[in-house]
């Protein structure tokens, strides 16, 4: 779609893209969904005979024989199996596509899902450069992910019905990445949510759980109201919800600034901000850490969370014709980053501390996609999937091992909270390693994957702050210290989370500690894969200012620069369109001046050091644990502690006056009002037959004297008168 | 072999709308003389044998130009011009359709509630099929009265007889309410009549009467209040929530899945071409408008706030209903299409919800959503169809109801951005009051010691629910099939409002405009395309 | 002569009148109301012997009517009597709401 444009304003006559073939890309979607769907009976055969034995006034344990029932062992083999084959054919697509140097996307479309004369949508799916990215990581990271959920769901009584959200998840998310139209990917995007409503509460008995996945639920949807309006926008400007289409014909549309497309983006980024968990709309995703860990790794780190960043930068021609759009979404990000990373530093539940880094990530990548480092955001996404998943994978490795060793003495204190853990690091070799991999990668140290990907954010701030003719050049340079300051703070809370839980003495009571014990293979096996996608996967986008020097590996590296070019048939458009409206980005940082480099040294030293003196400070702190720590901080700790009290203030501003309306609309104006009217009605009826009824006797007789002394009147007037 | 098979069609054609109205009235007499205890059989098996006939039309049914095909008429009253006509098009054919297939769904669902007075239950069920069916293929409009008050009164016994504590009170208010409604459209229908001068109750005479913007506001008041009442639109919903509550479980299906849509039927087919200038004028449209939002976010606040669940899901289809009204008056093509396929949706979803409600009242004799809570443990099937079902009335992408509202919205969009806007806020509300229940439903603690002890599906609710859970994700996955037989139908309304609207501003019929130089006016404002022209009524 | 007949048909008629408002017992108030059937029946007869067949042949339609509602009435009389015990119509106010 980008090379449309391209093509045609450069004068190159429209070449086909029919040299590249992709295989089976259908198959791709369709597998998860067969997943799911064998999943899904064996899930409903499970619960037919758990339900039996509820009803007996018994629990249920599938594991009580001697061997595991089909319904458990058969998902081991089908979930991660079709997720498997999915990432393989995924792979050979992507060998295929990359020999090809694609410049169109490559649409398949199936049958025509919504078709009336004005409105033309197709159950269609589109491959190029960036659907294919966000393929790979689906389906790859999903199956590592899956696999590790093998482990770690082992002896859940709702195992199938694990696999079968699971792959219904990936399908959707699939759908989602590869749509070729608005519309299909808000398939993806609904039914995404949907899972994830799903697996929140996975564990549905549990109140909080289900509340948490309900509360996920309804913020998503109203992102997914900014979305269905952006939709009818872009219909009513485009006549179709087709990216292909859309993106040619946009420059052609709107002006650049113009008020529709800045409406378009802003309503976009609402969806973008209810998906990928931004302020004010991030309230969810710290509670959806409520679902089983493996499914926070998935979705609520590595895939879900960033579709929005996806659709951003999908969208990116018609950010890039919205520059107050695009300050808005990088000022939203840099705000979520900073408030999140604030909020994480004092929290001591690790999923929750690892929950709100998500958060700030996401922000970073919105950061990066508002500057117009489109390649940038994606690369951080792409990053952010291995060293996330990895962080959630190896925090869920310490639950595993922590609830297994509380439950061994019967304690009822939290698996969770990082104040009851300490001293992991001598039973848990692995989880220690590899967790230090990603947290020094999150923290940008070089040469990790983050190192790469959040300084080319950081830097594309930097450089677009100083376009000449950008209107919000002062406001990009806030973002930008924002952001250097957001990157110290991550660099602290990680090294906080890794010291409490692995470092120092172990609070854990005695008798509990033997019991803790290093995961099994199949849930090491896929942390060590991605604790080696942490280290190498930023090596594919060295930026050029790196790449020849000490940092870059003085150019000895194969892929440097890869992914930029590769997603270059996307962004090419968008990019074009940003230099013609704001100038050429800056080659120095505002303020103080100094290049990419410098400031890629300055951050990862800062970042080292920020390690470094956290690592002495917390270490040696003897941290009380959460029995002992009853009384929550107070003052700014206080308000860090309860999260800005987002929750409360929506509580008291949002839900309680609408409840509080629905019940005075439903006792006022329905009863009251509406019912009082019609029953009223009724009742006026009612008194004037009874005022009637006053001259009723009865009696037959009466009745008909007067019919007789009625019919005499009438003749008599008829007759003398 | 090709000729054989079209003579079975032709056969077929002539003879299948007769059948669709008739043969409940014979499966009445069937199940009036046979004994109790096969009475639900026996009613279940006639409708059963109307679905299959009545799946014909779905291969036969031709939409060709949008007009009534399988047209037939006879004389019935001869000296008041009134006729036994019944046709069909793009509109009505979904509506039958959904008659016919909700109907014996309704009946199996009913096995196990209805216990008393089985024969005239299900002898009142036939009545109502032959009404409802008729409502929706009637040609005349006196044909179509008798039939619309028709469907009152088996309703008006199945509320009254079989119903909960409140029934009597529910009965007398759904039918006073609605006959309220339906003798202003009398009046209307007979002025129509009289000012034709044609001395016909057909369709066609009634679309060609000459009638003035005055004259047709004041009709178009009257039939709107017949049929908004029946929808029902804001604020002359509250007989819905008592009527459903009351109803048995069928009642409750029968009534919205069919009932009321006969009311947003009324509106496609009688109201937009028979008043096509008082449709368009603004303050019309204006109204329609702001009451089918605030009937889209009122009833999705109140539905909220429920503590019974039967109530709630009533309060839901008042919600459900404004997204028909939105997509009808904002009159485009895709609005219209949007509230048809809303209306197919609501039918099978809301019908389901009340099945599925009906189920729970079953086994635990309560409708209060407290007395539940982890359902889903111990009914796992039953607590699949019912997320499937909640999903698919709150419009999740894939489920019927998105594509419904969907096209109603972006139908809407095209002319009427705020109003779309507003009414695109439904989207959160309706997350907002499923959700909640579903949860305390499903999900939860088992904590209630007699809900352990609630049976899942059997075979026969099993055989209820999968049609309707199949159609809804047929219906959101590949709703091309529907949407293709309803564009020619659809457009002819549309055109005729359309046409309205051009000839008005030629100033053709010299009554509709008084000042030529307004028309004037008026024309070349809505050669800009404005859709906000004013008052064409001076 | 006519004028003989619709005396005698008027005076049965107002006999049969007062007899259905005046009695109480509800047998009587029955064959007063075909007294009264009967009168108008003597003016039809009398009347077609002016006018035409019409008359006599509304005496016929009249008969069955009256037959048909003899049948219905005695019925209802006789179930009111199982119920109440009494044919006594002062006792009966139902139509009283």
């Amino acid at each position: 779609m980008g090379s449309v444009a391209s093509v045609l304003t450069s004068g190159v006559p429209v070449q086909e893209a029919a040299h590249w073939e992709p295989v089976l890309p259908g198959l791709i979607i369709l597998l998860p969904l067969l997943g799911f769907v064998i999943n899904g009976v064996l899930a409903l055969r499970a619960a037919g005979w758990s339900s039996a034995e509820v009803r007996a006034g018994r629990e249920w344990d599938p594991f009580a024989g001697s061997e595991r029932p089909s319904t458990h062992t058969l998902p081991t083999w089908i979930g991660p199996g079709v997720m498997l084959v999915a990432f393989v054919l995924a792979a050979w697509n992507f060998v295929g596509m990359f020999g090809a140097e694609l410049h169109e996307p490559v649409i398949r479309s199936y049958w025509s899902w919504i078709a009336t004369s004005t409105l033309q949508v197709d159950a269609a799916i589109q491959l190029d450069q960036l659907s294919m990215v966000m393929m790979l990581v689906v389906t790859g990271v999903g199956f590592l992910i899956h696999v590790f959920s093998v482990g770690y769901m082992k002896d859940d009584v709702g195992y199938p019905r694990y696999f079968a959200y699971l792959n219904l998840f990936v399908f959707f998310m699939l759908v989602l990445v590869m749509g070729a139209g608005y519309a299909m990917m808000f398939i993806g995007w609904e039914g995404v949510g949907l899972c994830s409503y799903l697996l929140i509460g996975y564990w549905f008995t549990d109140r909080e759980k289900s509340d948490a996945g309900k509360k996920a639920f309804i913020v998503n949807r109203i992102g997914d109201f900014g979305f269905l309006l952006a939709m009818f926008m872009l219909f009513q400007a485009f006549g179709t919800l087709d990216f292909a289409t859309i993106f040619a014909e946009a420059e052609g549309h709107f002006a650049v600034g113009g008020g529709t497309v800045t409406a378009i983006t802003l309503l976009l980024m609402l969806g973008a901000a209810g998906k990928s968990a931004q302020v004010p709309l991030h309230v969810w995703l710290p509670d959806a850490m409520a679902g089983p860990t493996p499914v926070s790794a998935l979705i609520h780190a590595a895939t879900m969370v960033t579709a929005g960043v996806y659709m951003v930068v999908r969208s990116g021609v018609l950010y890039a014709l919205a520059p107050t759009s695009q300050a808005v979404v990088a000022g939203v990000g840099v705000l979520t980053a900073l408030i999140a990373a604030t909020i994480a530093l004092q929290q001591n539940d690790i999923k929750k501390v690892l929950a709100y880094s998500t958060v700030s990530q996401l922000g970073f990548m919105f950061l990066g996609a508002g500057v117009g480092a489109f390649t940038a955001a994606i690369f951080h996404l792409m990053t952010h999937a291995f060293f996330k998943a990895l962080l959630f994978l190896g925090a869920g490795a310490v639950i595993h091992s922590m609830h297994h060793a509380l439950h061994k003495v019967n304690s009822h204190e939290d698996a969770q909270d990082m104040r009851n853990m300490g001293g992991l690091k001598d039973r848990m070799r692995i989880t220690w390693v590899v967790m230090w991999i990603a947290t020094l990668a999150i923290a940008g140290i070089w040469p990790l994957a983050g190192f790469f990907s959040k300084d080319e954010i950081i830097w594309y701030t930097a450089a677009w702050a100083g376009a000449e003719a950008n209107p919000f050049g002062g406001l990009y340079t806030l973002y930008w210290v924002v952001a250097l300051v957001t990157a110290m703070l991550t660099a602290f809370y990680m090294t906080r989370l890794m010291v409490m839980t692995f470092h120092g003495e172990t609070r854990l009571e005695h008798g509990a500690r033997s019991h803790l014990h290093e995961a099994p293979r199949v849930m090491t096996v896929p942390l060590i894969l991605l604790a080696v996608l942490s280290v190498f996967g930023g090596w594919v986008n060295v930026p050029p200012a790196l790449s020849e020097s000490a940092l870059g590996f003085f150019g000895a590296l194969p892929m440097t620069e890869w992914l930029h070019h590769w997603l270059e048939p996307i962004t090419h458009d968008a990019a074009a369109i940003q230099v013609a409206a704001l100038g050429e980005a800056a080659h120095d940082a505002p303020l103080l001046g100094g290049g990419e480099l410098a400031w890629a040294l300055v951050s990862t030293l800062a970042a080292a050091v920020v390690v470094a003196v956290a690592v002495r400070q917390l270490g040696p702190r003897r941290v009380p644990t959460a029995a002992e720590d009853a009384t929550p901080p107070t003052g700014l700790r206080g308000v860090l502690y309860n999260k800005w009290y987002f929750d409360e203030i929506f509580d008291r501003t949002i839900v309680q006056p609408v409840l509080a309306a629905s019940r005075w609309c439903w006792s006022f104006i329905d009863t009251v009002i509406i019912d009082g009217f019609v029953n009223s009605v009724g009742n006026f009826t009612r008194l004037a037959g009874w005022f009637g009824s006053l001259f009723q006797t009865g009696q037959a007789n009466t009745y008909a004297f007067v019919l007789t002394l009625g019919v005499l009147l009438v003749l008599g007037a008829a007759v003398f008168l | 072999m090709t000729d054989s098979l079209a003579s079975i069609q032709i056969l077929y054609e002539g003879w299948i709308l007769h059948a669709l109205v008739w043969l409940p009235i014979l499966g009445l007499v069937h199940v009036m003389t046979s004994a109790g205890e096969r009475a639900k059989n026996v009613a279940f098996w006639w409708s059963a044998a109307v679905f299959v006939l009545s799946l014909g039309l779905w291969w036969t049914f031709d939409a060709g130009s949008g007009g009534f095909t399988l047209e037939s008429s006879t004389p019935w009253i001869e000296s008041w011009g009134v006729s036994y006509a019944l046709g069909l098009d793009g509109i009505s054919v979904f509506m039958v359709l959904l008659t016919t297939l909700i109907t014996p769904i309704a009946i199996l669902g009913s096995f196990e509630y209805v216990k008393t007075r089985r024969r005239a239950f299900y002898a009142l069920m036939l009545l109502l099929q032959t009404g409802v069916t008729g409502v929706f293929l009637a040609t005349d409009i006196f044909l179509f009265y008798v039939f619309f008050e028709l469907t009152l009164i088996p309703m008006y016994f199945i509320v009254g007889i079989w119903g909960g504590e409140r029934r009597i009170y529910a009965a007398v208010k759904f039918f006073l309410y609605t006959a309220v409604g339906s003798l202003l459209m009398l009046v209307a229908i007979l002025y129509i009549y009289f000012s034709s001068g044609t001395g016909s109750f057909s369709y066609e005479a009634f679309l060609a009467a000459d009638l003035s913007m005055r004259e047709q506001l004041w009709l178009f008041a009257a039939f709107a209040l017949a049929f908004g009442i029946k929808v029902p639109i804001f604020p002359l919903h509250t007989w819905l929530p008592d009527a459903h509550v009351e109803a048995p479980t069928p009642g409750s299906v029968i009534l919205a899945s069919l009932l009321l849509k006969m009311g947003t039927y009324g509106f496609l087919r009688f109201l937009l071409p028979l008043f096509p200038g008082a449709s368009q004028h603004p303050t019309v449209v204006a109204v329609m408008l702001a009451l089918g939002v605030a009937g889209i976010i009122y009833a999705a606040w109140v539905a909220a706030v429920q503590p019974d669940a039967k109530k709630l899901v009533a309060y839901t289809s008042v919600a459900h209903m404004g997204f028909v009204m939105i997509g009808v008056f904002a009159l485009t093509v895709n609005g219209l299409q949007g509230g048809l396929v809303v209306m197919i949706s609501h039918g099978v979803s809301t019908g389901a919800l009340f099945l599925l409600l009906g189920m729970m009242y079953e086994r635990r004799h309560s409708r209060l959503i407290e007395d539940f809570g982890g359902i889903g443990r111990v009914a796992p099937m039953f607590a699949t169809a019912f997320v499937i079902t909640a999903l698919a009335s709150i419009g999740l992408p894939g489920t019927s109801g998105f594509i419904g509202e969907f096209l109603a919205l972006i139908g809407t969009f095209e002319t009427h951005a705020v109003t779309a806007i507003v009414a695109a806020t439904g989207v959160i509300f309706a997350a907002y009051y499923m959700l909640p229940m579903v949860q305390r439903v499903l999900f939860n603690k088992l904590d209630k010691p007699e809900n352990r002890s609630f049976a899942d599906l059997s075979r026969r609710e099993m055989v209820v629910l999968g049609p309707l859970v199949a159609l809804m994700i047929w219906v959101g996955v590949y709703p091309t099939p529907f949407l293709e037989r309803m564009e020619p139908s659809v457009q002819v309304v549309l055109e005729r409002v359309e046409g309205a609207r051009t000839a008005a501003h030629r100033g053709a019929p010299e009554r509709m405009i008084v000042d030529a130089g307004a028309g004037e006016e008026a024309e070349s404002r809505a050669a800009t395309g404005t859709v906000d022209e004013e008052d064409q009524d001076r | 002569m006519l004028s003989h007949a619709l005396l005698l048909s008027a005076v049965l008629f107002v006999i049969g009148t007062l007899g259905v408002i005046i009695r109480r017992n509800a047998i009587i108030i029955f064959l007063c109301i075909e007294l009264q059937l009967n009168a108008v029946n003597l003016a039809f007869v009398a009347l077609s012997r002016y006018t035409g067949i019409e008359g006599q042949l509304f005496v016929f339609f009249v008969m069955t009517v009256a037959a048909a509602e003899a049948a219905v009435g005695l019925a209802i009389i006789i179930s009111i009597f199982r119920h109440y015990k009494t044919v006594d119509v002062d006792k009966f106010n139902l139509l009283k709401w």
